[in-house]
């Protein structure tokens, strides 16, 4: 005779997702988090703990220690867990803290010398520390605009090619493409600089806007080169299968149904190509330097772009030029933070 | 199967391919004109080159002799990068952990787009952003540091000034590297096989303890592929290290005090005004970068490309 026991009727619980926190473990974060601000808090006001690093390492060190008392009673994986994901969270905080920093003090250093002349005037007839009232950055916007527009028109193409080749053609060096590429991105752009020098500026003994926009061009063909590939991949087998059934020939296909497919994916590519290199510095430094007035030939000389104006009332150093450099940097994030957005509005259309 | 191309089809495969060569091409080059026009330099100091410390411009009457060699800066340019890494390194691996694994949805996503963003601030935004305002706390941390730990060698300084040094250039060439390695780290952790990590969960696993046993051992090879591709940003890096750093020729290992350099802002800073062997030997330095950051960004590319498998 075997003994059944029969379960005690208990009304079976709700499926939950019990991995999610609870209200009181939320409650219980929120607490530790409190006490640890305002002990912190506490801290730096009245000791000799200083700042806003002060405080952070303080709330860290507490963080860590209200974890170790909340997993008391547990054992020693739950305190690990605690503790591992107060470390894991608190350098996920200190990784992104400097990128707000930049963001934030790039705005508020840089809106004061926001006005209508710096999108109006050059620095021809005004010296570095005069008021903010005159002078602009004209010539270096108009300088970057017209070499990152010559860069993109060399690159695209090529770039485009590259992503074909990848894609459509899969010829037998698709491997070693892939690697050059990859390798190319890791280029220093100072070095891209110098191969334009010892190549063009060399050969025409002159600095120009041209140099400049080679060497950019360099810098670029990697990042473009590469999203042509992704977008390119994106195009479904069977509009290939369906343009050769209707009797295309493999370029008419590529040129008439692939590429059209992703027109936008490799707008997208254009543009992650020009944020990429409309703020470098050193190669322009070596090849286009800078000038003070409005110019639009890029064969004519030195061409001032916006890196270079920055860099260069940065160094000049005095209050009013470096509040310069910091409206250019504000005028150039901008400039990245739109081609950012404009890469994802193309970039979201494709996938759609 | 076996395909025939007609005449149309061969013209465009190789229009294709040229273009597509473009990029082997161009890397050649630089490698080939780079060395040429650095030859004599090369030809005429040999090993001392990258080995001596001088970088001297000779006065052109004999009196001083043209003497250039990097070795000063190839140390810095290492002491440097690595200062980044090691700081970068847990903060990327952190940050990546963070956004796969603890963020709320509700904050992954603003959490994602910023990552994307930082990934493209210009470098001489960071250098700005470095010495008009981290320089302050950087400082701080520099005189904690040696006041604590002055008696380790590397954190040792002659003299109590603290800007502008390895260190202070190092903490912000690391915000500069985190978002690619993050990036990086995020990609290959996102590939962790799903039901491995669930098995953890459901052997009574804690959430570290699904990451400690699966996912961190799984993307370990990617994750060091996406610190050197960190590493290769850093040690080609100008303006930042220009503006942040004091150019002083001399081997420096005290990474507090306030003198080191780079290859790469030692060829911004000494060009403007180079005699034309100057520039000669310059561009020998430029050649010796491009190799370091050739061979470290073709390493890290093998190792990223083999641990990320393409669909």
């Amino acid at each position: 005779m075997t003994a059944t026991i029969a379960a005690p009727e208990r009304p079976v619980a709700e499926p939950k997702t019990p991995w999610s926190p609870t209200r009181s473990s939320r409650i219980q974060t929120f607490t530790t988090l409190l006490i640890a601000g305002i002990v912190a808090g506490v801290l730096v006001l009245f000791t000799g703990v200083a700042g806003l690093d002060g405080f952070g390492v303080t709330f860290f060190v507490l963080s860590l220690a209200l974890a170790v008392i909340r997993t008391a009673r547990l054992g020693s994986k739950e305190r690990t867990d605690m503790l591992m994901k107060v470390v894991v969270t608190s350098a996920a905080v200190l990784a992104f803290t400097p990128w707000l920093s930049i963001f934030g003090s790039v705005i508020f250093k840089g809106y004061v010398g926001i006005r209508p002349n710096f999108f109006t005037q050059d620095m021809g007839t005004t010296v570095p520390d005069d008021y903010l009232e005159f002078g602009g950055a004209i010539h270096a916007i108009v300088g970057s605009l017209l070499m990152v527009l010559i860069a993109t028109v060399v690159t695209l193409p090529l770039g485009i090619l590259s992503g074909v080749y990848l894609t459509e053609v899969r010829g037998r060096l698709s491997f070693l493409v892939r690697f050059v590429v990859q390798s190319m991105s890791g280029v220093p752009s100072i070095v891209a600089g110098l191969f334009i020098y010892t190549t063009l500026v060399f050969a025409t003994d002159t600095f120009s806007g041209l140099a400049g926009a080679l060497a950019l061009a360099v810098l670029m063909l990697p990042t473009v080169a590469r999203t042509s590939e992704e977008v390119l991949k994106l195009v479904p087998e069977d509009l290939r299968s369906a343009g050769y059934a209707l009797g295309a020939r493999q370029w008419r296909t590529a040129f008439m149904v692939v590429i059209p497919t992703v027109r936008s994916g490799l707008t997208t590519a254009a543009i992650l190509g020009i944020a990429r290199v409309v703020g470098e510095t050193a190669p322009l430094l070596l090849t286009s330097l800078s000038n003070t007035v409005v110019r639009v030939n890029p064969v004519d000389g030195p061409m001032a772009s916006l890196p270079t104006y920055i860099f260069g009332y940065l160094q000049i150093g005095t209050e009013n030029a470096v509040l310069r450099a910091w409206t250019g940097s504000l005028v150039l994030l901008f400039i990245v933070l739109v081609l950012f957005t404009l890469a994802r509005r193309f970039g979201g259309k494709d996938k759609r | 199967m076996t395909v025939i191309y007609n005449r149309e089809d061969k013209i465009f495969r190789g229009i294709v391919t040229g273009g597509a060569l473009t990029s082997l091409v161009v890397l050649g080059l630089i490698g080939l004109f780079l060395f040429l026009r650095g030859a004599q330099v090369f030809n005429d100091k040999g090993i001392s080159f990258i080995t001596g410390v001088n970088w001297t411009a000779g006065t052109g009457d004999g009196a001083i002799l043209d003497d250039f060699s990097i070795g000063a800066m190839l140390v810095g340019t290492i002491v440097v990068s690595l200062i980044a890494l090691v700081f970068a390194f847990p903060l990327a691996i952190g940050g990546a952990l963070y956004l796969e694994f603890y963020a709320p949805t509700r904050v992954k996503k603003p959490l994602v787009t910023l990552l994307d963003l930082a990934a493209s601030i210009p470098s001489l935004i960071f250098g700005l952003w470095g010495i008009e305002i981290f320089t302050r706390f950087g400082e701080r941390w520099a005189i904690l540091l040696s006041k604590w730990l002055g008696w380790i060698p590397i954190f040792n300084v002659q003299f109590e000034n603290f800007g502008r040094s390895p260190f202070i250039a190092g903490c912000v060439l690391a915000s500069l590297i985190v978002p690619i390695t993050t990036s990086v780290a995020r990609e290959v952790y996102s590939r962790t096989p799903r039901d491995l990590v669930d098995t953890c969960y459901a052997l009574g696993g804690t959430k570290w303890g699904a990451i400690r046993s699966v996912v961190v051992p799984y993307g370990k090879s990617g994750v060091i592929g996406g610190a050197m591709l960190g590493l290769g940003r850093a040690l080609g890096e100008t303006v930042a290290v220009y503006l942040l750093l004091n150019l002083v020729f001399r081997y420096n290992f005290r990474i507090l005090e306030s003198e080191g350099g780079n290859v790469a802002s030692l060829i911004a800073t000494k060009f403007g005004e180079a005699t034309e062997y100057e520039i000669k030997a310059l561009v020998a330095a430029g050649f010796v970068l491009f190799l370091l950051t050739l061979v470290v960004n073709m390493t890290a590319t093998t190792i990223v490309q083999r641990s990320t498998p393409r669909a």
